[in-house]
């Protein structure tokens, strides 16, 4: 199994712009251009070249303004990307604005089938004009294709830009089209179309480009939930509950199709995994709550609004004590908010979902590959300590393509079904009570359903004593409670530790989760050239681990970089570390789209300033 | 939920079923609910059901939601397992037990203010699934625990017991059942352990979902003069529209039989629940003539009880699904886990 710091940097021996490199294309959304961005991001991950994907895409299906950006980056910053060098407007709708936001210098590739209404506007910049849907027109019959492959004459003439290699972007069409030579033939054209064109009528390649390099050797593209998917597949799990929601869809979509390939009995054809589309997402954690209780490992998959409505069974799948796993892929909230944007605004309600003291393990990845590792270690948790875990993902992790280690799998690996008695074990034992006799980690054994009488005991989310009986004594409902409340303090020491990166003579701390990670260690070596130096901890779950309360402490001042207006991660530390609450200031960016470098230098160095004037150097 | 242990005395002559169990042996916790009250009746008849069909007690998975209804998983069976969760998710929380493992017996107690309000919605989709499952709904036509709102299935022009009435169309179990494809409806009177005694038993051999609505008086809230869900009332209302008779395991009657207004269940053990039409022409197969007939009865003021429509032919959750025979929860991991060659091919580009 992997535990993933952003791929490092090369060094400085590229010439500047030379590998890093920020394209964005502009389209309508519904017009099939995904197909024709993957392929020029794959082409240039082929070329071994570190590159990731951002997808920025209105809650529609079809219509409005879309954008995807690709960074080409020969360092490995993965994060989103500062101004583009490149654009590639295909939508007249926002070219005004495409055009305005390319960095000076850059380019702007445009269909000049529909001429500007107006002019751009800038004279520091490069307008490259080829009238796509004019020659698609010309060139295609098919009225679908005539659309579909002016994605794909973009798609020729980037890489002709950017010097892509043409033979891997011939092969990826040849691969993705293999059984549909009609397809294959006009896919192919097209990117000769669009590759011809730029050659013949600009200065290509462009300085700014890409040069092969080997840094994606090892290396996988992957989005979050299809690797959180197929962890719940490696971790045994064979029950699954959810109700479609934006942004997890695609977690239960790949869990299913994994289930096609890998749940499926080798003598009878039949399925050893069961997946309910449930009413709602009552409906499906009480689906995953019944099947936990009943010893399947079992999950949904979920994003804010459906996690809001599963509090309550949370609730009394914690005080039951029920393993059940969750994945939330944040989007932007409050209320429907912005469904298609991310967001990392739910973690106080992770941390404490539902009504009356309630606290949950929750697990934060950092990128694809720990949505995989994550996964596996959640079920683990969940069945070792008997009570929900919650995964928090977010849509930049769980829709985008990201370029992380090839997943490896361990096996020796046995899952951790925590304590569980059997009917032999009970034969040893004069009586069974469900919450007595804990173990060093607060847990007590639990038996199944099915499993004989001697260890039948009725669950109840009413008061019960460590018994497992109805109790409205105070001191015998408060015994339980108080145990619970060590169990949850005791799995901090079972979860993942925070990722820590140090640096000589660092006073300063930089905190992040989850999909911060990039960003906020881009920003950190940006600082560094300005002269501040800082240590990194990207914290992966809660309850905190000791070295998550050391490091707070160990630093002059820390900055907790997150995506949410409410400095929710910031208020659970102080909450857990008071000791390091004045030393806490929070960075915050809640716009849904994911957080740049820029925007934490910016916030450390606006921060730091008044700080700098009053003791010069 | 207090829980009060009942004595173990045993009487040495009592009489023992097939798996040599008393029936001191299916019955739980002492009830806390209010003397007289119809759940504790029905609580019994399923102690009986349960032993007369010598059902090993840790087979039988016991569900709730909240309520006085869901009280009663505490009432039987000390010997298996319990869920009593929360308000109107106890659908859900079957679901997920009956998919792990799809040998157990799942038996759930809910009333009419968990099924048809709070968890209407989940008892919707649970009848779409077809989950295996004895579903009974308790059914007295008011919230006892918060002391006498009108639920749901409340008549109108029934009357709480401060004399208002309701006014709103009450939700009829059967119906909703009948409209969504449900595969098993009967209806029992608490105030009649003969006859729900063999309807519960018919619910446990049917394989799918088996809605059981029972009227179960509330003595506390609902049995007075204007209720039309008090004993008085359904005493005087009931009309039986099918007899059931439970037929002991004999092979000659192993094979169905066909005749007209007869409808047959066959009991694992190939024992037979048969459900006989009383008036003449009543067919619990026919989906529409029985929706008439309720409709029917429903404007006339009775209420029809026994075993009102049974589908055998629908797929159950499992067999929708095609999951394996064997319970999920019995799939050893190394038959789940692709291994470490199959996850190295993952992702190339």
């Amino acid at each position: 199994m992997t535990a993933t710091l952003p791929v490092r940097p090369a060094g400085n021996g590229t010439a500047p712009r030379v590998n890093e490199i920020s394209i964005r294309i502009a389209t309508v959304n519904g017009t099939g251009s995904a197909s024709a961005n993957n392929l020029l991001m794959r082409a240039i991950f082929r070329m071994g070249v570190p590159v990731s994907g951002k997808n920025l895409f209105p809650s529609n299906i079809q219509g409005l303004p879309t954008w995807y950006e690709i960074r080409v980056s020969g360092r490995g910053y993965s994060a989103r990307a500062p101004r583009p060098n490149l654009v590639v407007a295909m939508n007249a709708q926002t070219r005004k604005r495409d055009i305005a936001e390319v960095s000076p210098g850059g380019c702007v590739l445009w269909d000049s089938t529909w001429p500007l209404q107006e002019p751009p506007g800038r004279d520091d910049i490069h307008l490259l004009e080829i009238p796509i849907a004019r020659i698609c027109a010309q060139e295609f019959r098919d009225a679908k294709q005539r659309i579909l492959l002016q994605n794909v004459v973009y798609a020729g003439a980037v890489a002709a830009l950017l010097d892509i290699d043409m033979g891997i972007m011939g092969a990826l069409v040849d691969e993705r089209y293999a059984r549909r030579d009609k397809l294959r033939e006009a896919n192919r054209r097209a990117l000769a179309i669009g590759h011809d064109y730029a050659h013949k009528h600009f200065e290509a390649p462009l300085p700014c480009h890409v040069e092969p390099m080997d840094l994606t050797r090892g290396s996988i593209i992957v989005d979050g939930n299809t690797s959180a998917a197929l962890g719940c597949i490696y971790a045994g799990a064979t029950v699954a509950a959810w109700y479609p929601i934006t942004p997890s869809t695609s977690l239960m979509d790949a869990f299913t199709s994994f289930s096609r390939r890998y749940r499926r009995d080798p003598d009878t054809g039949r399925a050893t995994a069961l997946i309910i589309q449930a009413e709602d997402e009552m409906g499906a954690i009480g689906t995953v709550i019944g099947a936990g209780w009943t010893g399947a490992r079992a999950f949904t998959s979920t994003s804010g609004p459906g996690l809001s409505l599963m509090n309550e069974l949370l609730g009394l799948a914690y005080y039951m004590e029920v393993p059940a796993v969750v994945f939330d892929v944040q989007r932007a909230g409050p209320s429907t908010g912005l469904p298609t944007r991310t967001q990392q605004a739910d973690i106080l309600m992770a941390a404490h979902a539902s009504h009356g003291d309630t606290a949950h393990i929750v697990l934060f990845p950092g990128d694809p590959a720990e949505c995989f590792d994550f996964a596996v270690r959640a079920f683990d948790l969940a069945e070792r300590f008997q009570t929900p875990v919650l995964v928090l993902s977010d849509l930049d992790i769980g829709m985008n393509d990201w370029v992380v280690p090839r997943l490896r799998w361990d096996q020796r690996y046995a899952p951790d079904r925590g304590r569980v008695l059997h009917p032999a074990d009970l034969e040893e034992i004069e009586a069974y009570h469900r919450y007595s006799d804990p173990d060093p980690d607060w847990v007590c054994a639990r038996t199944l359903p099915g499993s004989g009488s001697k260890g039948a005991w009725l669950a109840r989310g009413s008061g019960h004593n460590r018994l497992g009986a109805y109790t409205e004594d105070p001191g015998e409902y408060r015994e339980v409670l108080d145990r619970l409340s060590r169990k949850h303090a005791a799995s901090a020491l079972r979860g993942p530790e925070p990722v820590i990166e140090r640096r000589p003579g660092a006073r300063i701390g930089l905190v992040t989760v989850g999909s911060g990670g990039p960003a906020v260690w881009e920003a950190a070596e940006l600082l560094a050239e300005q002269g501040v130096v800082t240590d990194l901890m990207r914290i992966r779950g809660f309850p905190f681990s000791p070295p998550v309360r050391e490091f707070l402490t160990e630093h002059e001042r820390c900055f907790v970089v997150e995506q949410n207006r409410d400095a929710q991660l910031h208020s659970l530390l102080v909450i857990a570390v008071p000791a390091a609450a004045e030393r806490l200031d929070s960075l915050l960016v809640y716009s849904g789209i994911p957080v740049t470098a820029a925007e934490v230098t910016d916030g450390v160095m606006t921060r730091l300033s008044p700080e700098a004037a009053a003791c010069p150097p | 939920m207090p829980t009060v242990v009942r004595p173990a005395v045993r009487h040495p002559g009592l009489p023992v079923n097939a798996l040599g169990l008393t029936v001191r042996d299916y019955e739980g916790g002492m009830s806390t609910l209010c003397a007289g009250c119809g759940h504790d009746s029905v609580t019994a008849a399923l102690v009986q059901a349960l032993w007369e069909l010598a059902v090993p007690p840790h087979r039988v998975a016991k569900l709730s939601g909240i309520g006085c209804s869901a009280k009663t998983v505490g009432y039987f069976l000390n010997g298996a397992h319990g869920f009593n969760g929360a308000h109107g998710r106890m659908a859900p929380i079957a679901t997920g037990a009956g998919a792990a493992n799809r040998d157990l017996l799942l038996i759930g107690i809910s009333g009419d203010g968990d099924s048809l309000s709070i968890g209407i919605g989940h008892l919707v989709h649970l009848i779409r699934r077809n989950l295996r499952m004895v579903y009974i709904i308790e059914n007295n036509g008011v919230y006892g625990l918060t002391k006498g709102q009108f639920s749901p299935s409340a008549d109108i022009g029934s009357t709480t017991s401060k004399g208002t009435a309701n006014v709103m169309e009450p939700i009829d179990p059967m119906l909703l059942g009948l409209s969504l494809g449900a595969t098993f409806l009967a209806r029992g009177f608490s105030g009649d352990k003969a006859e729900l005694i063999p309807i519960l038993k018919a619910a446990t051999a049917h394989r799918g979902l088996a809605i059981v609505d029972v009227i179960s008086p509330c003595v506390s809230f609902n049995d007075h003069e204007g209720s039309t869900k008090s004993y008085r009332f359904t005493r005087e209302h009931e009309v039986r529209v099918t007899e059931t008779d439970f037929v002991p395991p004999r092979p000659e009657i192993l094979a169905s039989i066909g005749w007209e207004g007869i409808t047959d269940l066959t009991l694992h053990d190939g024992s037979l629940v048969r459900a006989r039409a009383v008036p003449s022409g009543y067919d619990p197969t026919d989906r529409i003539a029985v929706e008439e007939h309720l409709r029917e009865a429903r404007a006339c003021g009775e209420v029809p009880t026994g075993i009102l429509f049974v589908d055998s032919s629908r797929p159950d959750l499992h067999e929708m699904s095609g999951t394996v025979s064997q319970p999920l929860v019995d799939v050893p991991y190394a038959k789940l886990c692709p291994g470490a060659a199959e996850l190295e091919k993952f992702g190339s580009v």
